[in-house]
Parts: C-alpha cells; structure tokens; sequence
C-alpha cells in the first residue's frame, strides 16, 4: 500500500459536508452532536430578512476522541451562507472551547479542533458576528494554555474575515491544496483597492498568495495535505501529539517585524518574494 | 421567502428521526421527526418565491407512493430550502427516508451516514 | 457571484469612506489629529509616545488612578511605507506592533505583581486590503495583536477599549475587542461594524438604502453606538461635549470613566469576556446557546 492516497481511492475530505467531515476526524466515526439540528436552534436574525435558516445555524459541535483523546470538535458548514457566522453559530463555537478550558482547569484534558470554511462575519447579523469571533479569540487564547487548539482549513470556501484571525491564534494548522487563508475576501480587496491591486478574477494569483501550498511554504501554515480524510485525519493526531507549541505563532511579533523588515514595499510583492522573506530558516 | 404546509395519509407513528442536507445554494435541508399516526405533515420554507404548485406536484409525487405510500411511517417533514429543483428535492427525501429506515439518525449531505446522534 | 465594478469605486479612500461628507473634511483637513491621536495626547497630558514604534503606533506609558498605565492608540500615517496602511488602518506592522508592544508590557510586568492597566485608544477605520498585506500574512499579523491584549488580560492587565471613533471588523478585533470593558462616546462618529457600508451592500447585493432599512429593523446590522449598545456588549456610553477635539470636562468624564473601569476590572474574579453576556434581549441567544452546551456537556 503506498503511502500517498491513490487519486482514485482517495476519500475526499473538501466535498464532505460539516457532519461527514466530523465524522472522518474522530475516533471510530463516533461523535455527539451539541445542540443538534433537531433542537432548532437558528438564527434569531434571518427569518426577518427573509433569508432561510439553518436547522444548526451552520455550525455542528461535536464531542468524541481523536487518538483516545477527549476532542470537541467545531465545524463549519461552508455551503450554508458561506460558512458565515452569526450570533448563535458563534456562540456555539465561543461556548464549547470555553466548557473545553473549564474542563482542563478541573484535570480533564479536552483538546478543540476547528473545521474553518468560513467567510467570516455574518453580514446580515454584523456586530453580533463580530462579537461572538471576539469571544471565539478570546477562548482560542485560554484554551490553548492547556491544550494545542489545531485548525482545519480544507477548502473551497477557505477561511477568511475575522475567522482568519482565530486561524491565526490556532497553535497548529492544517490546509489543503484546495483551500485558501486570508482576511480580506478577494472581491473586497479589489473594490476597495482596485483591480491593478488585486484581480479577484485571476484565481492562481490568488491560490499563489493565499493558497494552502503557498501558506506552507511561508510558515504560516504547519501541515500541508493532500484532500484525503485519512491524511487529514492524521495530520491531526500527528500534530496533537507535538503538544504545546514553546511558543505560539501569535507570539512571534518580533520575528515577524524583523523579517519583514526586509522587505520594502515600495514596489509590489510576489509569491516568490514572500516565501524568501518568511520561510523557515530564514535569517531573523 | 414562502412557506408552505401540506398533509398526507400515512402509517404509524416513525420509529425514529433524520435529518439530511445543507441550506446551501441550490440544495436544501430536510428533517424527519415522528408524527401521531395516520398523518404525515410537510412545512417547507423557501427563498424562491412563486413555485408553490412545482413544490404542490414535487410533494404530492413523493408522498403519494413515488417515495412513500400512505402506509409509510408518520412523520413530521420540515424542509428548508434555498433554491432546489424538483429533482434534488426528491433525492434528499429519498436519502432522508433512507436515513430513517436504517435508524441512524442524522446523515450528511454528501451521502454518509454519521455514527452521531443519541 | 459577479458584480458590477463601477469606475468611482476605486477613488482613493472613498470606497471606504461611510460615515458623510462631514467626517470626510474634517479627516481630510486634518490629518494630523485623527480622533484617537486626540485623545490619547488629551488622555495622557501630550506625553511624548515611545521612539521604536512607527508613526502609525502610539504607545504611551502613563498613569490612570495613580497607577501605571499603557495607552495605545493606531493613528494615520500618511507617509507610511505600506500605502494601503495610510489612514489609521490596522495593518501588517500595525498589528505585529500592537502584539509587540503589549507583550512588552506583560513580561515587563511579570514579576511586578501590578500588571500594568492597558487603555486601547480605539478610531480605526478597518484593516488594511491590499496585496502586500495578504500575500504577507495581515491575518497572523492581527492575530498577533489579539492574541496579545487577550494574554495580558488573562495575566492580570486590567484592559479597557474606548471607542472614540470608528471600531471596524479586523481593526476593532486586533485592537481593543479583547478588552476586559469596552467604553465608548455618545457621539455620531463612533461607529461599530464589520464592514463598511458601501462594501457590505455589494458583498450582499443590496442597496445600502435596504441595508440602512435593515439595520433599523435589525439592531446588530446598525452601525451606530445607542444600536450597538443595546447588543448589550458596552460597559459604559459616555457623553462628551467634543468628540472630535477633547476638552478639558471631556477629558475628566472620561479619565473617571477609565478608573471606574479599572476598579470593576480589579475586583472581578473573572478574566474573560462573560460581562459581555447578560445585557439584553439582543443578546439572549448567546447566552440560551452557552446554557444548552453546558447542559449537554
């Protein structure tokens, strides 16, 4: 058996809903769904915007075991409003990595992995989208004194907006080719800053600045995968079992100021450019 | 946005629940709960507006033996809906049925079963 | 999903511009003074900010109640060497800076046992978009921040945020949503939101007109503060005589306002963000969510 997945035989992770994805990430495929569909707790907001609701308002929190482990994980339903988060979806993921915390300050070591396909903040719940990702940053943070808080971002809507920050904060990452990481939405950058600046049209610009192989290859990134559900699923437990980073990417503000030190940005930047500016082994 | 209910005859009472699909674009969810017996009721909510006959056929196609006949478990079928057509309304209430029928609860929307749900 | 991409879209600056032609001169005429280098220079008695940081960054070490205490403030820099970073945005550096400067103050606090109170000076007109900033990481460069003001609260530092001006999406999450109290000015140009108005109703395809009537409707889709406040997520709404250029009364109502915040902060036994929870029917679901986890956990 070859250790790369055979294309035909692969299991694609990046077409599996929010569910089927949980259920390829934990041990046994065997979870238990908070505050499931059938609870019909939806988004107090939409139904008067005329917009249809969510049974899970698009997030499926789930307790299980990965690697023997006590795992919550959080997933993202990307193809229900863009995986965009509003009050009750936010909520869920802010209030399981704080039950997760309050489990490590009792001695139980439950570990939080995100299933990030998001475009961040709910628009049509704005400001309470945007409080429950301060809250979900604020809960990555003490989580992860106790426990690495690992983030999937597989593909195809990516992970971006406030969410991206939350990547950002996760002690490890993991992305696929498919996937993309960045703040701004494409269309955004363009409108506010033009499209000489940035053509959200030209999509291997784009997958070259903020593509899941790109993000690899400036550090930014931990863990590069082929869109399989067992490699995933690997690369998870692999990582689980570094533990604790000794220091958090987050926390690496000098590092980063110095390297980007430099760079001058005079003149426009390339994908090339930036992995020579921020690949590992580069001079701080 | 409409919203729409309709009622069938029906069996006893499901045995269990399911729920499948996502409220993405072109697609829709589809919950599946017990009902007292002899009825089945549907409420679907839409965001296309207008297709209240289409989704009258779609459902009336389905409950009146294209899926399941009036001997079929009660259920209480709420669908949530962002733009399906006929067609892939029909295939995720076959795959909720099928969901039903083999107990397990709660399906994705990408066809495999969950171990979940208690 | 296409859009229509209109030539004056792209006039520099205007895209981001939502607040009226009122706020747009008084910015343009003078840049020199945006709403957070105003207060933080009335705040802390025109203290010389820290050399080492870019002009972008203000860091001053004051005191508040008599205790120490670190202002920070993200200003306009139009001569920054990140053009899209030149109106008081939070980008690249901005953020790493921010993180730098507050880890600076956690370690230097550390065994002091007075961690230091951290004021963010809050006027931030979003994050920076552009290339450079996606192709070199904006997203961990405000994590970088985030996560910073959200360590030092959990170590102790008394954190507030005053909102004085615009509290924007990324911005507004870098610096100063991971404050223990948010306080902010009664006043027109205090906005709080996660996009611009003009973006926003591209983003989803509606006029800003039915966003405008939307938000009426739907508090958390408003931009202004009484809205933003019944969301039940401010410790205190302020009124001051001038927003734009402090004085001296201003200046007092606010200093108190900051103590206050201090004190409450000090004698909470809880580090994390739960006051913000409670507040309001606007909020209900937030918390009837974190009841049905904990219930089921």
């Amino acid at each position: 058996m070859s250790a790369t997945p055979d294309f035909l035989s692969r299991d694609s992770f990046v077409e599996r809903d929010a569910r089927a994805r949980v259920q390829a990430l934990v041990d046994d495929g065997r979870f238990r769904e908070l505050i499931d569909p059938f609870e019909r707790l939806v988004s107090p907001w939409l139904l008067r915007q005329g917009v249809v609701t969510q049974s899970d308002d698009g997030v499926v929190v789930a307790r299980g075991e990965i690697d023997g482990q006590p795992v919550v994980v959080l997933a993202i339903e990307g193809a229900f409003q863009g995986g965009s988060l509003g009050e009750v979806g936010g909520a869920k993921i802010a209030g399981a990595l704080e039950l997760a915390a309050a489990d490590n300050r009792r001695g139980v070591p439950t570990r939080a992995l995100l299933v990030l396909e998001t475009g961040g903040v709910r628009l049509q719940e704005a400001n309470l989208g945007l409080a429950a990702i301060a809250e979900i940053h604020a809960a990555i943070v003490d989580l992860r004194r106790y426990q690495p808080v690992i983030g999937i971002i597989a593909g195809t809507v990516g992970c971006f907006g406030g969410m991206s920050i939350a990547a950002g904060l996760c002690s490890y990452l993991v992305m696929t080719r498919e996937a993309r990481l960045g703040l701004n939405g494409p269309q955004v950058i363009e409108q506010e800053a033009g499209v000489a600046e940035y053509d959200s049209r030209d999509r291997p610009f784009i997958w070259g600045l903020t593509g899941g192989e790109q993000r690899y290859r400036t550090g930014l990134v931990d863990t590069y995968v082929d869109d399989d559900s067992t490699a995933l699923r690997a690369a998870v437990i692999a990582l689980f079992r570094r533990g604790r980073p000794a220091v958090e990417r987050s926390q690496r503000c000098e590092q980063f100021l110095a390297r980007l030190k430099r760079y001058d940005p005079a003149g426009q930047v390339t994908a090339e450019q930036v992995r020579q500016l921020l690949a590992e082994g580069a001079e701080s | 946005m409409e919203k729409f209910e309709y009622r069938y005859p029906a069996g006893v009472t499901a045995g269990g629940r399911a729920m499948v699909g996502v409220v993405g674009s072109g697609d829709l969810e589809v919950l599946l709960e017990p009902n007292a017996a002899g009825t089945t009721t549907v409420s679907v909510t839409t965001s296309v507006n207008g297709y209240g006959g289409v989704w009258q056929a779609q459902l009336d196609r389905v409950f009146k033996g294209a899926l399941v006949g009036p001997d079929a478990p009660a259920v209480q079928v709420e669908i949530n809906d962002f733009g399906a057509t006929p067609g892939v309304v029909g295939m995720r209430l076959a795959q909720a049925f099928a969901v039903l029928g083999a107990g397990s609860g709660v399906g994705s929307a990408s066809g495999a079963a969950s171990g979940g749900g208690s | 999903m296409s859009h229509d991409v209109k030539p004056n879209d792209f006039a520099d600056g205007q895209a981001r511009r939502d607040a009226g032609a009122s706020d747009r001169a008084a910015s343009q005429s003078d840049r020199s003074l945006s709403r957070g280098a105003a207060w933080l220079a009335a705040l802390t008695d025109d203290a010389t900010p820290l050399a080492g940081s870019p002009a972008s960054v203000r860091v001053v070490d004051g005191s508040l109640g008599g205790e120490p205490c670190r202002y920070i403030a993200v200003v306009p820099d139009p001569a920054n060497p990140y053009p899209r970073a030149r109106d008081g945005e939070v980008g690249l550096i901005e953020g790493w800076e921010l993180g730098r400067r507050v880890h600076e103050a956690i370690v230097a606090d550390r065994d002091s046992g007075r961690p230091r109170t951290i004021v963010a000076v809050i006027d931030v007109t979003s994050q920076a978009y552009g290339r450079r900033e996606e192709a070199l990481g904006i997203h961990a460069a405000l994590a970088g921040a985030a996560g910073a003001y959200a360590e030092a609260r959990l170590a102790g530092h008394p954190v507030i945020g005053l909102v004085v001006g615009k509290a924007m999406s990324g911005a507004f999450l870098a610096h100063g949503y991971q404050a223990n109290r948010l306080i902010a000015l009664n006043d027109p140009g205090v906005l709080v939101h996660a996009m611009g108005k003009a973006a926003a109703a591209r983003v989803t395809l509606r006029s800003i007109e039915d966003l405008e009537r939307l938000a009426s409707d739907v508090p958390p889709m408003a931009y202004d503060i009484a809205s933003y406040r019944s969301l039940g997520l401010l410790w205190k709404l302020l009124d001051v005589g001038n927003a734009d250029r402090p004085e001296a009364a201003d200046v007092t109502v606010v200093r108190a306002a900051l103590e206050a915040a201090r004190r409450d902060i000090v004698d909470d036994p809880e580090r994390d963000l739960r006051s913000r929870l409670g507040g309001g029917a606007n909020r209900d679901a937030s918390s009837r969510v974190r009841g049905r986890l904990a219930a089921l956990w």
